[in-house]
C-alpha cells in the first residue's frame, strides 16, 4: 500500500498558515456547539467531527474555490474547509430563518452551492454516488472542476460505496473519493466491520489508485489529497484516499463512547491534531506565537459572532411549511 | 399539429430523441440502453446511442443506486438526465437515492438546490413475469413529498408527458405499463408537452365515473363497452399523474355522477385507490349515492402461472360488476 513518499507536493507555508487557520475554526466550532448544547444554551443535534481537522482543512486548502464538495452529517468541518460560512452552518443547525435552508435541512443537510459545498447526506455512503453524477457533468461540460466525496470508514462498507466507485472507475469521472477513517463506525470499531487491514485497499477492486496517509498530520494529508486532485484534474480518473484519524466526541453529540476503551481514547487525544500543528508551525519557524495567538482570536470571533447572530435570528415562518417542495405546487396535497 | 399514428414504444422513443435534439443538458442512463447492448431491454432507446453518442446515452453497470445516484449528481450541476430503472421492481435498489434525496433536496436547502431528474421505469405486469418482475409500486411514491408520479395510458400522452417529466424542475418518476408500449393511437409529430396534474376525460357519461390511469384505462374503456350495452352510461377519468392529482377533476366529474369506481393495477389495499377514493368521500359525501368502490389487483405478490396472475390483476370484467354494483344493476338485468 502506497504511504506518503518525498515526491508527494508538500504545502507552502502560507498553505500551512491557512490550514492552521482552518483547522482553528473548525475545533473552536465544534467546541463552542458542545458547549452551548451541552449547557441547554441552544437545542439541536450535530455529530461531532473534534478531532478529524487535519483531514477537512488540507481537503479546503487543496480544492479549488470552483470544485466542488460531497460529504455527511459529519461533514461541519468540511465545509469550513470547503469557505461556507460559520454563520450559514450555525443557523441551520439552530432552525434559523436566515440560515440557508431555513433550517429545513438541518445539520446533516447542509448545501451552500456558491461554495461548492453541494450537498451533505444523512445516510451513510449515499452521497457517493451522487459524486459520480456531479463527476459526469464536468465531463460532459468539458471543466477542468474535480469533485471531492468524503465520507466515514463505515460507508466503504455499503451497496453504494461499491456501485459508485465501480461506476466512477467505468465512466472515468473526476471524483477523489476521500475516506474519513476514523476508526469507528456509529458505535463498532472497523476491526469488527471489515477483514481488509485498510480502506485503501478497497480501491484495487475497481482499478482505482488507492492511497493510505496518516489523517491526523495536515501536511501528509495535503501531499496525498494533492496528488490525487492533480491526477485526476489532468483526466488520470478517480482516486480514492484514506485519512487514518480519530473522532473524539463519539457518534453524535451526547455519546457517553460507553463502547470506547479509556487508554484508546486517551492515546487518540495524546495525538490531537491541532496542537500538534500548532507546534510543527512554531517549530518549523512558519508562525510566530504572536501570529498563532492572533489565528486563535480570530477564529474566537468568528464563532463568537456567528453564536450571537444566529441566536438572536428569527425562526423561521411556519407559513413557510409547505415552501420548497416543488417547484410549482398546483394539485399538490398538502 | 401534424399527427401519426404509433405505438407508446415509438412515441417514448421520439419524445426522447427530441429531448435529445433540443437540448444539450439532456442524457440518457441506464442498463443496456446502447444500441451495442441492445438498445433497451424493450427498444425504447432503440438508435438513440447510435444518432446521439454513447456520451449521452450512457450504458451502466447494474447498478441502480448509482444510476440514480449519478442522475441526481448531474442535476445538480443543472444537467438533465433521463435515468432508466429497467423494471420498476428493481427500484427498490435505488429506494435511498430517489426518497432521501431528489425527493428532498430543494425542500432540505430552501430551494438552493435541486434534483430535476426523470426516472424511467418498466411495469411489465401481466406478462407472467412473476413476482419480482411486474410490480406497480406507485403507491410507494405518493407517500414522498417532492417527488412527481407520472403513469400515460395512451402513445400521445407518453409523449407529452414524458417531454413533461425531462424538462421538470422536479423529480419525476416515469412507469412505461408494458402491456400498452404495443399499443397503438395518433401522436403529435411535433415535440408536445402536456401539463402535469391534469386529468384527462377519455370518455364521457353519466351513470359513474371510473378513475383510473396507466393501464387501468384500457381495461376500463373495455368495460364501459361491455356497460354501454346495458344501459350504464360511464365516464372515464384518467388521471394522467398520481402526484400532482387532479382533484378537482376528480371532484366535478363524481359530483356529476354522483358515483364512483377506482381502478388501479396495484394492490387494491394500501394502494393509490385508497388515497382517491377516500379524497372523494371526504368532499362528496353528501352528494354520492353509493359507497366509492374499488378494484385493484389482490393482495397477493404476483403468481407467474397465467391463471393465478390474471385472477391477481382486475380486468375488464371485474371493472364491469364492480359498475353494476355501484349503480344498482345487477348483470343482465339492466338496459
Amino acid at each position: 500500500m502506497a504511504v506518503t513518499t518525498p515526491k508527494r507536493p508538500v504545502p507552502a507555508a502560507e498553505q500551512q498558515r491557512r490550514m492552521y487557520e482552518l483547522m482553528t475554526l473548525m475545533k473552536l466550532t465544534d467546541d463552542r456547539l458542545a458547549k452551548g448544547i451541552g449547557s441547554g444554551e441552544f437545542l439541536s443535534v450535530y455529530w461531532p467531527h473534534r478531532g478529524q481537522e487535519a483531514v477537512a482543512a488540507a481537503l479546503g486548502v487543496v480544492l479549488r474555490s470552483t470544485d466542488q464538495l460531497v460529504t455527511t452529517y459529519r461533514g461541519l468541518h468540511d465545509h469550513i474547509g470547503k469557505g461556507v460560512p460559520v454563520e450559514a452552518i450555525i443557523g441551520e443547525l439552530l432552525g434559523k430563518e436566515t440560515a440557508p435552508g431555513m433550517g429545513k435541512g438541518g445539520t446533516s443537510h447542509l448545501a451552500y452551492p456558491e461554495a461548492g459545498a453541494m450537498l451533505s447526506t444523512g445516510i451513510v455512503g449515499a452521497g457517493l454516488p451522487i459524486a459520480v453524477g456531479l463527476g459526469l457533468a464536468v465531463r460532459q461540460q468539458g471543466l477542468d472542476r474535480v469533485v471531492a466525496v468524503s465520507f466515514g470508514d463505515g460507508a466503504t462498507n455499503t451497496g453504494s460505496f461499491h456501485e459508485a466507485m465501480n461506476m466512477a472507475a467505468v465512466l472515468d469521472v473526476p471524483v477523489v473519493f476521500v475516506c474519513q477513517n476514523n476508526l469507528y463506525g456509529e458505535k463498532t470499531p472497523v476491526e469488527r466491520t471489515m477483514k481488509v487491514a485498510t480502506v485503501a485497499e478497497r480501491a484495487a477492486a475497481y482499478g482505482m489508485p488507492g492511497l493510505r496517509v496518516d489523517g491526523n498530520d495536515p501536511d501528509a494529508v495535503f501531499g496525498s489529497l494533492a496528488e490525487a486532485v492533480e491526477r485526476t484534474r489532468a483526466g488520470g480518473g478517480p482516486v480514492l484516499v484514506e485519512c487514518v484519524t480519530f473522532r473524539f466526541r463519539g457518534h453524535s453529540y451526547g455519546d457517553s463512547q460507553s463502547y470506547m476503551p479509556r487508554e484508546r481514547l486517551a492515546a487518540a487525544l495524546e495525538r490531537d491534531p491541532v496542537p500538534a500543528y500548532r507546534r510543527r508551525l512554531l517549530d518549523m519557524g512558519v508562525c510566530s506565537e504572536s501570529e498563532l495567538l492572533a489565528v486563535e482570536a480570530t477564529a474566537a470571533d468568528v464563532v463568537d459572532q456567528a453564536v450571537k447572530k444566529c441566536t438572536d435570528a428569527p425562526e423561521p415562518s411556519t407559513e413557510r411549511l409547505l415552501d420548497h417542495r416543488y417547484v410549482d405546487d398546483h394539485n399538490m396535497p398538502a | 399539429m401534424a399527427e401519426r399514428n404509433m405505438t407508446m414504444r415509438e412515441a417514448l422513443n421520439l419524445a426522447l430523441e427530441q429531448a435529445l435534439a433540443r437540448d444539450e443538458r439532456v442524457f440518457l442512463l441506464g442498463e443496456d440502453i446502447a444500441d451495442a447492448s441492445g438498445g433497451g431491454i424493450l427498444g425504447v432507446t432503440n438508435g438513440l446511442s447510435t444518432k446521439y453518442g454513447e456520451d449521452r446515452v450512457i450504458d451502466t453497470p447494474i447498478s441502480e443506486a448509482a444510476i440514480t445516484g449519478a442522475a441526481i449528481g448531474a442535476a445538480l450541476d443543472g444537467r438533465r438526465p433521463v435515468a432508466e430503472i429497467m423494471m420498476m421492481d428493481f427500484i427498490g435498489i435505488a429506494m435511498d437515492q430517489i426518497v432521501n434525496h431528489a425527493a428532498k433536496m430543494r425542500y432540505m436547502t430552501a430551494g438552493r438546490t435541486t434534483s430535476p431528474i426523470t426516472v424511467r421505469a418498466a411495469v411489465v405486469a401481466g406478462m407472467g413475469t412473476g413476482a419480482t418482475h411486474s410490480q406497480s409500486l406507485e403507491s410507494w411514491f405518493m407517500g414522498v413529498p417532492g417527488i412527481k408520479v407520472v403513469m400515460p395510458s395512451s402513445p400521445a400522452d407518453a409523449k407529452g408527458l414524458l417531454t413533461t417529466a425531462i424538462f421538470d424542475d422536479d423529480p419525476v418518476l416515469f412507469l412505461e405499463p408494458v402491456k400498452l408500449l404495443g399499443a397503438r393511437g395518433m401522436v403529435p409529430v411535433e415535440e408536445h408537452a402536456i401539463p402535469f396534474g391534469q386529468a384527462n376525460t377519455v370518455r364521457i357519461g353519466t351513470d359513474v365515473t371510473i378513475v383510473t390511469y396507466g393501464w387501468g384505462v384500457p381495461m376500463s374503456q373495455a368495460a364501459a363497452a361491455e356497460l354501454e350495452a346495458e344501459g350504464i352510461s360511464v365516464e372515464i377519468l384518467d388521471l394522467r399523474t398520481l402526484l400532482p392529482l387532479d382533484v378537482p377533476a376528480m371532484l366535478e366529474a363524481v359530483n356529476r355522477t354522483r358515483r364512483a369506481v377506482v381502478v388501479t393495477t396495484s394492490v387494491r389495499f394500501g394502494g393509490p385507490s385508497a388515497e382517491i377514493a377516500a379524497t372523494l368521500t371526504e368532499n362528496l359525501f353528501d352528494r354520492l349515492v353509493a359507497p366509492v368502490a374499488r378494484v385493484g389487483a389482490q393482495f397477493t405478490p404476483i403468481p407467474s402461472a397465467p391463471v393465478l396472475e390474471a385472477a391477481h390483476f382486475p380486468d375488464a370484467e371485474r371493472i364491469a360488476d364492480a359498475v353494476r354494483r355501484t349503480v344498482g344493476v345487477r348483470a343482465g338485468v339492466g338496459g
